[in-house]
C-alpha cells in the first residue's frame, strides 16, 4: 500500500469517485478479483453496491480507501489519489476490532473520529460541540457517557457512524451497515443515511435486497466488473436473478 | 506496624528510598499499565522485561572486564529493553503470524545471555536480587535517574494520550484517518521498556509485569475511561507498593513477591465482588 499522506484539499474538482479500466488481482489468487472497472459517482448521490460473495465489493471499497492500489487503472476521488483523500472520507466498517471491555465512552469513540487534526491528538477546538451536534443528528446523545462495549448491535452502528461523521466527510463509505441488526433499527439507518445524502456522497455495500428498494441515485452489481443497474432491474426479483447467474 | 511505617515515612527509615521510588513508578504503572492492559500487550512487556537480563549480565561483565564504572546494570537494563521492544515491535508490525515466537526468543536468549555474561564475572552477583528486587540497592542516585525516566515515560503517556486510545481501540480505523499506528505501537512498546527498567529493582524484572497489569485489571472491572483507569490503578499501584514494602519488613520476607501478593489478591477480591455485586458502571 503507498504511503498514507492524508491532505486537507482545499479546492476538490472533479466526480467524488472516478474509477477508470481498473483491475486488480490479490498476490494469492490467480484470477483477478475486478476487471476493466470504470465508473463515475457524482456529488451527494446515493448509491448501493451489491453482489455475490466473492465478487469484489469489499476490494471495491477498499480501493476507494487507498488499502490496496489497483494493478491497473486509475482511482480518483475529488481529483486525487484516494490514500491523500482521506480527510474527506469517512468510513463504516462492518467489522470493528473491538476489544471486549475497551474503557471507552460513546462519545469517546464519536471523538476518534477527528484525532489526526492535530498533532498530539487533543481535539480542536469545535470537535466536542460538533460531537455533540452529531449524536443529537443520529438520536444517541442519551448514550454519550455510556461504555462503547454494552451497547447494542443498532446502537453500535450508529455510533460508529456518528464517528465516521464527525470530520465532516464529503464522502461517506459503508460497510454493510445493517447486517446483524434488527428490521426496525435497519429502516432507521436507512433513513438517517438517505438523510445524509443530501449533503454528501454515501456508498452502501449491502447484501440487503431490501436496502435496494429504498431511494437510492444508483445500484452498482459487482461481480469482478461492475454494473450500473437500470431503473427495472431494481428489484428483489432481478437482482436475485443476477446473483444466481454465474460469472 | 508502627515500626514498618516509621521505616517507610521517616527519611532515615530504611524502606524510605524505596518507598520514594515506589510511588514515583506507581504513576507510572497507572499510565503504561494501563495501556499494556487494553492494548493487550503483557506478553510483549513480559518479554521485554525478561530480555532486560541480557543487558544487565553484559553491564556487569564489562564493568569488571573493562573497569567502565558508567556501565551500571541500569544502563545496560535500558540498552537491552529498548533493543528488545524494537525488535519485537518491528517484527511484530512486518509478520503479525511470527509475531508470538518472536516473544518466546526474545525472552528466553535475553535471559539465557544474562545468566552466561553474569557466570563469566568473577565475584559474587545475586541474579535472584535482579530477577525478584532488593529493595536495598536503591540508591539516591539511582532515585533521580528513575526520577527521570518515570517523568519522560509518564509525559508521553499524557501528551499522547488521544492518540494512543485512538490506536489502542481501532487501530484500523486510526491508520484510516492518516495517523500513523505503527510508529504510536512503537512507543507504546518503548515507554514499557522504560517502564520496566524504571521499576525493577524495586519488585524485580520477573514481578514487574504484575505491577504492570494487576493493578489496572482492578481499576478496569470499575471505571469506563481509559484515564480513569490510569488514576485509579496508579493510586491502587501505591497501595500495593506501600503495604508490600512494610510487610516485608514486618516479616521479613522478600519485598516484590509481597507487593504482588498484595496485587494478586486484591484483583481477585474486586473479580469476585464485581461478579457478586455487578457494578452498574455502564450507566
Amino acid at each position: 500500500m503507498a504511503a498514507k499522506r492524508c491532505c486537507h484539499v482545499h479546492d476538490l474538482a472533479g466526480p467524488k469517485v472516478s474509477f477508470k479500466e481498473v483491475a486488480f488481482r490479490y498476490p494469492t489468487r490467480i484470477e483477478p478479483v475486478l476487471s476493466d472497472v470504470s465508473f463515475c459517482v457524482e456529488e451527494r448521490s446515493h448509491i448501493c453496491v451489491i453482489g455475490p460473495n466473492g465478487g469484489g465489493k469489499t476490494t471495491l471499497l477498499k480501493l476507494m480507501l487507498g488499502l490496496l492500489s489497483p494493478d491497473q487503472g486509475t482511482i480518483e476521488l475529488f481529483g486525487i489519489p484516494p490514500h491523500r483523500a482521506c480527510r474527506h472520507v469517512g468510513y463504516v466498517p462492518q467489522h470493528s476490532v473491538i476489544r471486549p471491555g475497551f474503557p471507552i465512552t460513546v462519545r469517546e469513540v464519536v471523538l476518534t473520529g477527528c484525532v489526526e487534526q492535530h498533532r498530539f491528538g487533543w481535539h480542536k477546538k469545535g470537535c466536542g460541540e460538533s460531537a455533540d451536534q452529531i449524536m443529537e443528528e443520529l438520536e444517541i446523545a442519551g448514550l454519550a457517557g455510556r461504555p462503547f462495549s454494552r451497547l447494542s448491535g443498532g446502537e453500535r452502528q450508529r455510533v460508529l457512524i456518528a464517528r465516521a461523521l464527525i470530520s465532516g466527510p464529503l464522502l461517506l463509505l459503508l460497510d454493510e451497515p445493517t447486517a446483524n441488526i434488527d428490521p426496525k433499527v435497519q429502516q432507521q439507518v436507512r433513513e438517517t443515511l438517505n438523510r445524509l445524502s443530501s449533503r454528501m456522497t454515501v456508498i452502501t455495500v449491502s447484501h440487503d435486497l431490501d436496502y435496494i428498494s429504498g431511494e437510492l441515485d444508483g445500484v452498482f452489481f459487482v461481480n469482478r466488473s461492475v454494473r450500473l443497474l437500470q431503473p427495472g432491474e431494481v428489484t428483489s426479483d432481478a437482482v436475485w436473478e443476477l446473483f444466481t447467474q454465474r460469472k | 506496624m508502627p515500626d514498618a511505617i516509621q521505616q517507610l515515612v521517616t527519611p532515615d527509615g530504611i524502606l524510605f528510598m524505596p518507598f520514594l521510588v515506589g510511588i514515583m513508578g506507581s504513576v507510572t504503572f497507572g499510565v503504561v499499565g494501563s495501556y499494556v492492559t487494553v492494548r493487550r500487550i503483557s506478553y510483549v512487556a513480559a518479554a521485554i522485561a525478561h530480555s532486560a537480563l541480557a543487558g544487565i549480565g553484559a553491564a556487569v561483565f564489562f564493568q569488571h572486564r573493562f573497569g567502565w564504572a558508567w556501565c551500571t546494570p541500569l544502563t545496560g537494563a535500558f540498552v537491552a529493553a529498548i533493543l528488545s521492544a524494537l525488535i519485537i515491535g518491528r517484527v511484530t508490525l512486518s509478520s503479525e503470524h511470527q509475531g508470538d515466537s518472536v516473544i518466546s526468543a526474545v525472552m528466553v536468549i535475553g535471559m539465557a545471555v544474562g545468566l552466561l555474561f553474569l557466570k563469566k564475572t568473577p565475584g559474587y552477583f545475586a541474579p535472584m536480587s535482579v530477577l525478584f528486587g532488593d529493595i536495598l540497592l536503591v540508591s539516591k542516585r539511582d532515585l533521580w535517574i528513575i526520577g527521570g525516566l518515570n517523568a519522560a515515560t509518564i509525559a508521553c503517556g499524557v501528551l499522547y494520550y488521544r492518540k494512543l486510545l485512538a490506536v489502542c481501540f481501532d487501530e484500523e480505523y486510526a491508520r484510516l484517518r492518516g495517523v500513523r499506528a505503527d510508529l504510536y505501537y512503537l512507543l507504546l512498546l518503548l515507554l514499557t521498556a522504560l517502564t520496566v527498567v524504571a521499576m525493577m529493582q524495586i519488585v524485580g524484572i520477573i514481578m514487574v509485569i504484575a505491577l504492570l497489569t494487576l493493578p489496572a485489571m482492578t481499576a478496569l472491572l470499575l471505571v469506563r475511561k481509559l484515564w480513569h483507569c490510569m488514576i485509579v490503578s496508579g493510586g491502587l499501584c501505591a497501595l500495593f507498593v506501600s503495604a508490600g514494602l512494610a510487610g516485608s519488613y514486618q516479616t521479613d520476607m522478600p519485598s516484590g513477591p509481597m507487593i504482588v501478593m498484595m496485587a494478586g489478591s486484591v484483583f481477585l477480591l474486586a473479580a469476585g465482588a464485581v461478579k457478586i455485586f455487578p457494578v452498574a458502571r455502564q450507566g
